[in-house]
């Protein structure tokens, strides 16, 4: 079933890790097999923030094989040589969990394709999100659990969106969690609740085209198929409209940028998504409940028609 | 499944094209005899009196306690029941089979008021999806607007959104009447069966896809008509009970409703009994 919920507050920052944290926990029951935040920060814009794991969550539930953590420590280790050769400062290094990292980076090059092909050719390593802004956390557990894992209720920031997963069309593992990064883009994010049934199609073609899948998760589709529109010269939203007619099957997906947040709904508006729009927040979410959990005063809401796209800038 | 045949007499409400198939065989009046009314006790209800208010703060409330609550007010005689914070919860209100005057002061998340029979409900807020799912008498009117499914499968009573509904709305239907004060998404009207559903707004895609029978009037803009959804003709008897309905419904009292499209079944999907025993089999 899956849940999705994003918000984005306009002119102002609020505390959007505890917030979003709120509205995914109101959504448990969509499923919990796994929960990912994508979060964006307030930062100085100066170095990019690289969220990135070298295993998997192997605990309860869990579909990955198990690996020693030493083997962790030497895909570590393999990472930071590549990044010296590339050029890539290490500014600060944080490891939350033996296979989680994140690390600010010092790095003056705008492509990050070959970046991030040299950094996942590693094999075991992925990276979950590469920004200015944007940081992708995403583990096994409800909101609560992956919250207070990587100490999320203090992130501070303008906008975020976030997934409460119940895997369905391949594994319980972190590769296929969502949000997914929309690789190579710095700072493009998406969740997606739906099934798409021309996945193996359209990543023929775009794989052909030299984009890049990191699971068999149908919707990092999604994030691929905007961030190809988008190299070729799309908007974000021109790449939004042009999915509805080149994605097949049932869908409502959010995607972020640095400095916008967007929905979209398929044409046959199979999935749901509840909306709440006022002048300084947006929050939207697949259940009313889960916008209850930020404004729980009476708010006036509605369900965006058939085939609807819309994005809103900070 | 009931038989088909042409009949030269047809009834007021088969004239105004509100359903035209002729229902015999084992039929409604045949269960439900008038004269047996006072044996018939019907599970879950009370005697209720409407003078009896009584107010429910649900905010700390799970749905099956504040809807147990519901029944036990009403087991108490309470006739009239303002819900106070709802807050959007899933499943509230559903089961009620007795007069009430229920009165949610807020919004329900999914599946409010489903499977109800006899109670008048105001809603002062929007509604998720599937909202009085197979209600089969009373009135439901929600101030501002509904998720998708509303109304999904109702066999009866009048269900209202002052606002706009998302998509399927009406789905399945097989009697009573959905008022939409404003615009309807994608798929309104899919497979209806009976009833029929107003839109004083304009509607998505696919309108009345698939309908079996039922009569679907809209006042604005129509994406695209579905599968066997044809256009016919606004009678004035049609008309009548339009502006009386929409009087009722304290919605669109003004509304010019001489202007307003009636779409009805072509019925050309009308053809399961024709077909051979063998050939049943394959179009199941």
């Amino acid at each position: 079933m899956c849940g999705i919920a994003g918000l984005i507050h306009r002119g102002k920052s609020s505390n959007v890790g505890s917030e979003l944290q709120g509205m995914l926990q109101a959504l448990k029951h969509r499923g919990e097999d796994s929960t990912g935040y994508a979060l964006y920060g307030d930062t100085d814009g100066k170095n990019f923030i690289m969220r990135f794991k070298v295993g998997e969550n192997v605990g309860e539930g869990s579909s990955s094989v198990m690996e020693d953590v030493s083997v962790y420590d030497e895909r570590k280790k393999v990472v930071d040589e590549t990044l010296a050769e590339m050029g890539a400062k290490i500014v600060k290094e944080e490891r939350t969990l033996p296979y989680s990292l994140r690390y600010e980076i010092d790095y003056n090059v705008k492509d990050l394709l070959e970046f991030s092909q040299r950094i996942e050719s590693i094999p075991g390593v992925e990276i979950l999100s590469m920004g200015k802004s944007l940081e992708v956390i995403k583990d096994l557990g409800n909101a609560k659990m992956v919250c207070d894992r990587y100490s999320l209720d203090k992130v501070v920031g303008t906008h975020a969106i976030g997934h409460a997963r119940m895997a369905t069309e391949s594994g319980v593992d972190i590769k296929s969690a969502h949000p997914f990064w929309g690789y190579p883009f710095s700072d493009v994010s998406v969740v997606h609740n739906g099934q798409l049934t021309n996945y193996w199609n359209n990543r023929r073609v775009l794989e052909n085209k030299g984009m890049r899948f990191m699971s068999e998760c149908d919707s990092e589709l999604i994030a691929v198929y905007l961030a190809e529109k988008m190299r070729d010269g799309a908007t974000l939203e021109e790449g939004m409209k042009a999915s509805l007619t080149g994605l097949d099957g049932v869908f409502t997906y959010f995607v972020a940028t640095k400095d916008s947040l967007g929905m979209a709904k398929d044409t046959m508006a199979a999935k749901p998504l509840v909306l709440y729009e006022s002048d300084d927040l947006v929050a939207m979410g697949s259940e009313e409940i889960a916008i209850r959990s930020v404004l729980p005063q009476e708010i006036d809401t509605y369900d965006p028609f058939d085939g609807e796209v819309k994005v809103w800038q900070i | 499944m009931a038989n088909l045949k042409s009949v030269s007499k047809k009834s007021k409400a088969q004239s105004m094209g509100m359903h035209s198939e002729v229902l015999t065989g084992r039929t409604q009046q045949k269960f439900f005899n008038p004269d047996e009314a006072e044996n018939f006790y019907y599970f879950g209800t009370y005697d209720v009196d409407f003078n009896k208010r009584t107010d429910l703060d649900v905010k700390d409330m799970t749905a099956p306690e504040a809807n147990k609550e519901i029944d036990n007010l009403m087991s108490q005689g309470y006739g009239t029941i303002v819900i106070k914070n709802p807050q959007g919860k899933h499943s509230l209100g559903v089961g009620i089979l007795n007069k009430l005057n229920l009165i949610f002061e807020g919004s329900l998340g999914y599946f409010g008021m489903g499977s109800c029979d006899g109670p008048i409900v105001r809603i002062n807020g929007r509604v998720g999806w599937s909202c009085a799912e197979n209600l089969m008498a009373g009135k439901v009117v929600i101030e501002k607007n509904a998720g998708s499914c509303f109304g999904a499968a109702i066999r009866g009573g009048d269900l209202i959104c002052k606002g706009s509904v998302g998509a399927r709305t009406g789905i399945d239907m097989k009697g009573g009447t959905i008022i939409i004060g404003g615009d309807a998404g994608a798929f309104t009207g899919f497979m209806m069966q009976r009833g029929r559903i107003i839109i004083l707004g304009d509607v998505g895609i696919n309108l009345g896809d698939s309908m079996y029978d039922g009569t679907i009037f809209v006042g604005g803009e129509i994406g695209s008509y579905g599968s066997d959804a044809v256009d016919s003709e606004l009678t004035k008897s049609d008309q009548d009970w339009l502006k009386r309905k929409l009087k009722v419904a304290e919605i669109g009292e003004n509304f010019d409703v001489s202007k307003m499209k009636k779409i009805v079944a072509g019925k050309k999907l009308w053809n399961y009994d024709n077909l051979e025993p063998t050939e049943k089999k394959g179009a199941i």
